[in-house]
């Protein structure tokens, strides 16, 4: 008995050897390497075949692309569209977020679930359902002849522009939704309810109480809304319209339908250096606005 | 709370009602309907019956099925794999490295998936590593769309952390490695869980960077239904995206039944 005792006692605590700092950099550099070998690695390559000519290596691909109508309209088309959409998403967004926060009704939480539940599914179901909806001989319009007694009904916009921005709106406004909900459920009601109190309109507690602190959120929102509806591809192929063709769409047509690999790498890069600096720019704001702090605004949480 | 008056607020929700409905319900209502229908040339569908679900589940179409839930499972299971390796590993590493990993694994949301396509495409096309015309160079553009995801879910969880538990166990003696198996990662489950249905239902969905590399043995549910609707088959082309929606829904469920276990 003494003897245990004994060994116990004299045994001496075990000594930890020292990390070594080269240790956590040799576990994180498999992952690391991964991703360089497998994402960025293609990366160079779509730069690398960019130069690619007829005869060698050269930019001619470059000056006969960028100088080329097709690209010039499909690059104002894509910010056009990018555009009127993310301003579509802030404004709905922003409605739908307000009153899910502020006007409690049952069900809210229902409509919260779907809201999410739109973010996984794919976006081209929205194309699919404007043909049926919308299109030319779509329910709308045959509602719209039968009350009318008309021929055919008058809406005929899903092949235009139009058509993409509004079912852009309708599957990007979750983003906006989700982090504009998150900072507006953070706000303390007692500032609303004292300004209130206090006489002011609901219009005015909303402007000088409430909107002011969900700011970074409808930022981060609006900059994630607009770098993911630069780089959309379903739905503008679904809808094929001819005259509406942007950036993404036009990599897929001269890569895979004309296989013009060099011209396609072209516009890829161009794509890519766009998309990059405005998620630079949204990463930099965000880390601003938010004092480093990653909060529930990234869609992945 | 910002309405006080009960005309105001019957407005308000009236008016969110009509959005909610016109937005999110009618396009899905849509096309379960057209999935249902024979025809659909009034302002309701018409023949309503199962004949395009069950074409929809009769053998080409459902090999793209089992196609996609393949890609999925496995691309997600990479992802899962290596953004929580990725993930943990980053929190122990100096910050350059945290912050490049930060940088690097972010960078496939930040690009467009056609161009991530055309770049597998033309690196994989060749030897060393010929992937081109195997069914693996799909599943590849997946994993590398799927892992940012994957990664911040993980990384982000692992901020929310509470450090005690860690700390307690390393006080009373346990590895690293028996603190990763038996503290970080069981405390991490609820966040996998989530990552994981993430990762299913975007990798279900997926279409920009599959169409630039698949081959024609291995045809992913989006790649049909594109398919479907250029030949002009929209109701089998509805049937085959409610039968998308349907699945990536169960997995959604399923996955999240794991979240909160």
């Amino acid at each position: 008995m003494t003897a245990v005792l004994d060994r116990v006692h004299l045994d001496p605590p075990p000594v930890r050897p020292a990390p070594s700092r080269w240790r956590p950099v040799a576990w994180a550099l498999p992952p690391l390497l991964l991703v360089l070998g497998f994402a960025v690695y293609p990366m160079a390559r779509v730069l690398a075949e960019s130069t690619v000519t007829d005869d060698g290596r050269g930019l001619s691909t470059w000056t006969e692309v960028l100088a080329s109508a097709q690209f010039r309209n499909a690059l104002w088309r894509t910010i056009e569209i990018a555009v009127a959409s993310t301003l579509g998403c802030l404004a709905l967004g922003t409605f739908l977020a307000l009153v899910l926060a502020f006007v409690p009704f049952p069900g809210s939480k229902v409509v919260g679930r779907l809201i999410d539940t739109i973010l996984s599914l794919p976006s081209f179901l929205i194309t699919l359902a404007f043909t049926f909806l919308y299109g030319t001989a779509g329910a709308v319009n045959a509602l719209i002849a039968q009350l009318t007694g008309a021929d055919s009904g008058p809406l005929n916009f899903l092949n235009t522009p139009l058509g993409v921005i509004a079912a852009e709106i309708t599957f990007f406004t979750p983003f906006v939704v989700r982090p504009l909900l998150a900072a507006f459920t953070q706000m303390p009601r007692e500032q609303l309810d004292v300004a209130a109190s206090l006489g002011a309109s609901p219009w005015r507690v909303l402007r000088t109480v409430v909107m002011p602190e969900a700011w970074p959120a409808l930022m981060a929102g609006g900059s994630l809304v607009l770098l993911l509806t630069l780089n959309e591809f379903g739905i503008v192929l679904f809808t094929g319209a001819k005259d509406v063709v942007t950036l993404p769409v036009l990599i897929y047509t001269r890569g895979i339908v004309t296989f013009d690999l060099p011209g396609a790498a072209v516009i890829a890069s161009v794509q890519v250096v766009l998309s990059l600096s405005l998620y630079c720019g949204y990463r930099f704001l965000f880390n601003r606005l938010l004092g480093g702090r990653r909060a529930a605004v990234d869609h992945t949480r | 709370m910002l309405l006080w008056t009960t005309r105001a607020r019957a407005l308000t929700l009236a008016l969110f009602g009509v959005v909610v409905v016109v937005v999110f319900v009618a396009p899905i209502a849509t096309v379960v309907a057209a999935a249902l229908a024979g025809a659909w040339t009034g302002p309701l569908p018409s023949n309503l019956g199962p004949k395009n679900l069950s074409a929809a589940l009769s053998e080409e179409n459902l090999a793209s099925l089992t196609v996609s839930l393949q890609t999925a499972f496995i691309a997600g299971a990479l992802a899962l794999f290596v953004g929580t390796w990725a993930a943990l590993a980053a929190r122990e590493a100096p910050v350059w490295l945290r912050k490049t990993t930060d940088a690097v694994f972010h960078l496939p949301i930040a690009v467009p998936s056609v161009a991530i396509g055309l770049g597998l495409l033309i690196a994989f096309n060749a030897e060393p590593l010929l992937l081109g015309g195997t069914k693996w160079i799909v599943i590849l553009a997946h994993t590398v769309l799927v892992l940012a995801f994957a990664f911040s879910s993980v990384s982000a969880a692992l901020d929310r952390l509470d450090p005690a538990y860690r700390q307690a166990a390393e006080s009373l003696g346990a590895g690293p490695t028996r603190v990763l198996l038996r503290i970080t990662l069981p405390l991490l489950l609820p966040a996998l869980g989530a990552a994981a249905g993430l990762a299913i239902a975007l990798s279900m969905g997926e279409l920009g960077a599959t169409i630039m590399v698949y081959p024609a043995t291995w045809k992913t549910l989006p790649v049909t239904i594109f398919g479907l609707t250029d030949r002009g088959q929209v109701f089998l082309a509805a049937a085959d995206t409610t039968l998308l929606m349907a699945v990536t829904l169960v997995a959604l469920l399923v996955v999240g039944r794991i979240r909160r276990r």
